[in-house]
């Protein structure tokens, strides 16, 4: 609803001239205050969030030097004489991992959209749709222990080596997993051009394939790109998939076939032993921190373009 | 005259070759999918029976069954479900109803979106932070409900602001011209026309949170306890990180077992996401307006 519609509502509320400061007056004005403190908690939250983590990890990212972690692969976080928090590794296995499963979801998820917005129809759309939807809700600890238990002794003997969790494998899964996700907010977004660029393409003469290359695309050439990002954002901070399909151990990766380890899956798989306060368990914060302010940015961008898009 | 010409044939099979291509596509995206649920029911299926749905874990977990994971999903879902839900609706009715168009809404908007992005391990952070250490839960059914609820904030507000937005601004007038305040239309027109909408939303939450492991690791849930959970300042099992348990950190359980529950989990997931798709086209079969 549009806002100008409300404050014209409200205007002719306050033009009248009966005291309406009765007992529903008054409820009224408590539940605008209430409804309006519940608006603002996702602020709260937000800023909550922030604030949490950065008290719990401030500490270590003040005594730091910054450049050694993010430029060292060395991640000994609990040796007693001589700890270290090269984080380098943990970048490269995160990143190793998304840029895999984007290479595998990015094409099917736009190729999957274009299929299901602009080819498929009827019944054929409305089932797609739905298996789509209940894809995307497999929780990411199945598809871990799916990546630990189907395909990891499937790698091994296709590709015929000593194991199977992997990059290729923890690729795969998170590819599989920002799939679906991807490919809801991609058809959104090809939904979202109107029917009469299409009409007008057609009635030039346009084949469907034309219509889609020449029109659609480049009109829904944004939100696509919004799309793609909260994949990224997503296959980012996937944690327990992650954890349980990449063999978690700490190494820049030279093939597909090496172990990794990642950013997230380090915080799940050491907080637990870490004592609170310590160095240890700042550093997990402080890469919290980290993990905060990369998908917070992600996420700020996909929303400023797919914005861009509504607003052009 | 309107003879196909060399060219509207090209083009013609130009279409052809990319609907084949894409439609594939579309299949190769789920027929993982299909395949992976097939082989966790041929797997898990002989597994489930009414005694491992019923009973403890035994044998340091290499035997028995998931009861206790499964009461405890149902207290962390349930309470999480009792802190967001109201929390949700009635920031959607801020968003739907009284905001106006100024910083603070997009700023709200964009929290939302953030809250929905955030990695599910820095929420877990975050709890272990604020409700574990701050306000002193200690790792509780509190604790992790709060974070779980958090997390799922963004699910209630998105789906209930739309459902309320759904509802045709001449009902709102026709009320307000009846003289109502502004809280009244709300509970009297608007919710009630809503209500099934954010149902369907709650339903998804429920799906979703039932699902997630990271956020209750280190703020509520344990890999092991003997005892049902009795109030929310206790500790529980839960059925998704009883998986990561089984799975990864137990040696010795049958190969079997995580199999069986895997798929108690997925099944509670997917049923619950079924019935949120089924009723919602259900709503939208029957819509008045």
């Amino acid at each position: 609803m549009s806002n100008t519609e409300l404050s014209s509502g409200r205007a002719v509320v306050a033009a009248d001239d009966f005291d309406r400061r009765n007992l529903d007056w008054y409820v009224d004005k408590a539940v605008q205050v209430l409804v309006f403190i519940c608006g603002i908690s996702a602020v709260i939250f937000i800023i909550g969030i922030f604030t949490f983590i950065t008290k719990e990890g401030y500490a270590f990212i003040l005594q730091m030097d910054w450049v050694e972690i993010f430029t060292t692969q060395y991640w000994f976080p609990s040796d007693e004489e001589d700890p270290e928090f090269g984080i380098l590794a943990l970048i490269a296995g995160t990143a190793s991992v998304t840029g895999l499963a984007m290479a595998v979801a990015i094409p099917f998820s736009l190729g999957g959209a274009i299929f299901v917005a602009e080819f498929a129809s009827g019944k054929t759309r409305e089932v797609l749709k739905v298996l789509v939807e209940l894809l995307a809700a497999i929780p990411s600890v199945v598809w871990g222990f799916i990546g630990l238990s189907i395909m990891n002794p499937l790698i091994i003997e296709t590709f015929d080596v000593p194991v199977g969790l992997n990059v290729l494998n923890a690729g795969i899964i998170l590819g599989l997993m920002a799939a679906p996700i991807m490919t809801s907010i991609a058809e959104d977004a090809l939904k979202a051009v109107p029917d009469r660029y299409r009409e007008a393409a057609e009635a030039m003469g346009a084949t469907r394939w034309q219509v889609i290359v020449r029109v659609v695309l480049p009109a829904a050439r944004n939100g696509l790109l919004g799309a793609v990002l909260l994949g990224v954002g997503r296959g980012f901070g996937e944690t327990m998939a992650v954890l349980m399909a990449t063999g978690h151990s700490v190494n820049i990766p030279g093939s597909l076939f090496d172990s990794v380890r990642a950013l997230t899956a380090t915080i799940a798989a050491e907080l637990g032993e870490t004592a609170v306060g310590s160095e240890h368990y700042q550093a997990l914060f402080a890469i919290g921190i980290f993990l905060f302010i990369i998908t917070f940015i992600i996420n700020l961008s996909a929303d400023l373009i797919v914005r861009g898009v509504r607003e052009g | 005259m309107f003879e196909a010409t060399a060219l509207n044939a090209r083009n013609a099979r130009i279409q052809t070759l990319f609907r084949l291509l894409f439609g594939l596509m579309t299949g190769l995206l789920i027929l993982p999918v299909i395949i992976i649920l097939f082989t966790l029911i041929q797997e898990g299926g002989a597994v489930i029976s009414y005694d491992f749905l019923f009973t403890s874990p035994t044998d340091g977990m290499t035997a028995g069954g998931i009861f206790p994971a499964l009461i405890g999903t149902i207290w962390l879902v349930a309470v999480a479900l009792i802190i967001s839900v109201p929390l949700g609706v009635a920031a959607a009715i801020y968003l739907s109803e009284y905001a106006p168009e100024n910083w603070l809404t997009r700023a709200i908007n964009l929290a939302i979106i953030n809250l929905a992005g955030v990695p599910s391990i820095v929420h877990a952070l975050f709890g272990v932070g604020a409700f574990v250490l701050f306000f002193n839960f200690g790792t509780s059914i509190l604790a992790a409900s709060l974070t779980l609820a958090v997390m799922a904030l963004p699910v209630v507000i998105v789906a209930t602001r739309e459902s309320l937005q759904a509802v045709p601004l001449a009902f709102r007038e026709a009320c307000w011209n009846m003289g109502a305040t502004r809280w009244q239309t709300i509970r009297r027109v608007v919710l009630p026309n809503a209500v099934s909408g954010i149902l369907t939303g709650v339903i998804l939450e429920v799906s979703r949170t039932t699902g997630e492991t990271a956020p209750i690791m280190f703020t509520g849930a344990v890999f092991f306890t003997p005892f049902l959970p009795q109030s929310v300042f206790d500790q529980t099992m839960a059925m998704s990180l009883h998986l990561f348990v089984v799975s990864t950190q137990v040696p010795g359980v049958p190969e079997q077992l995580p199999y069986g529950v895997a798929l108690v989990l997925i099944a509670m997931v997917l049923t619950m996401n079924s019935l949120s798709i089924a009723f919602r086209m259900y709503l939208r079969s029957r819509k008045k307006w």
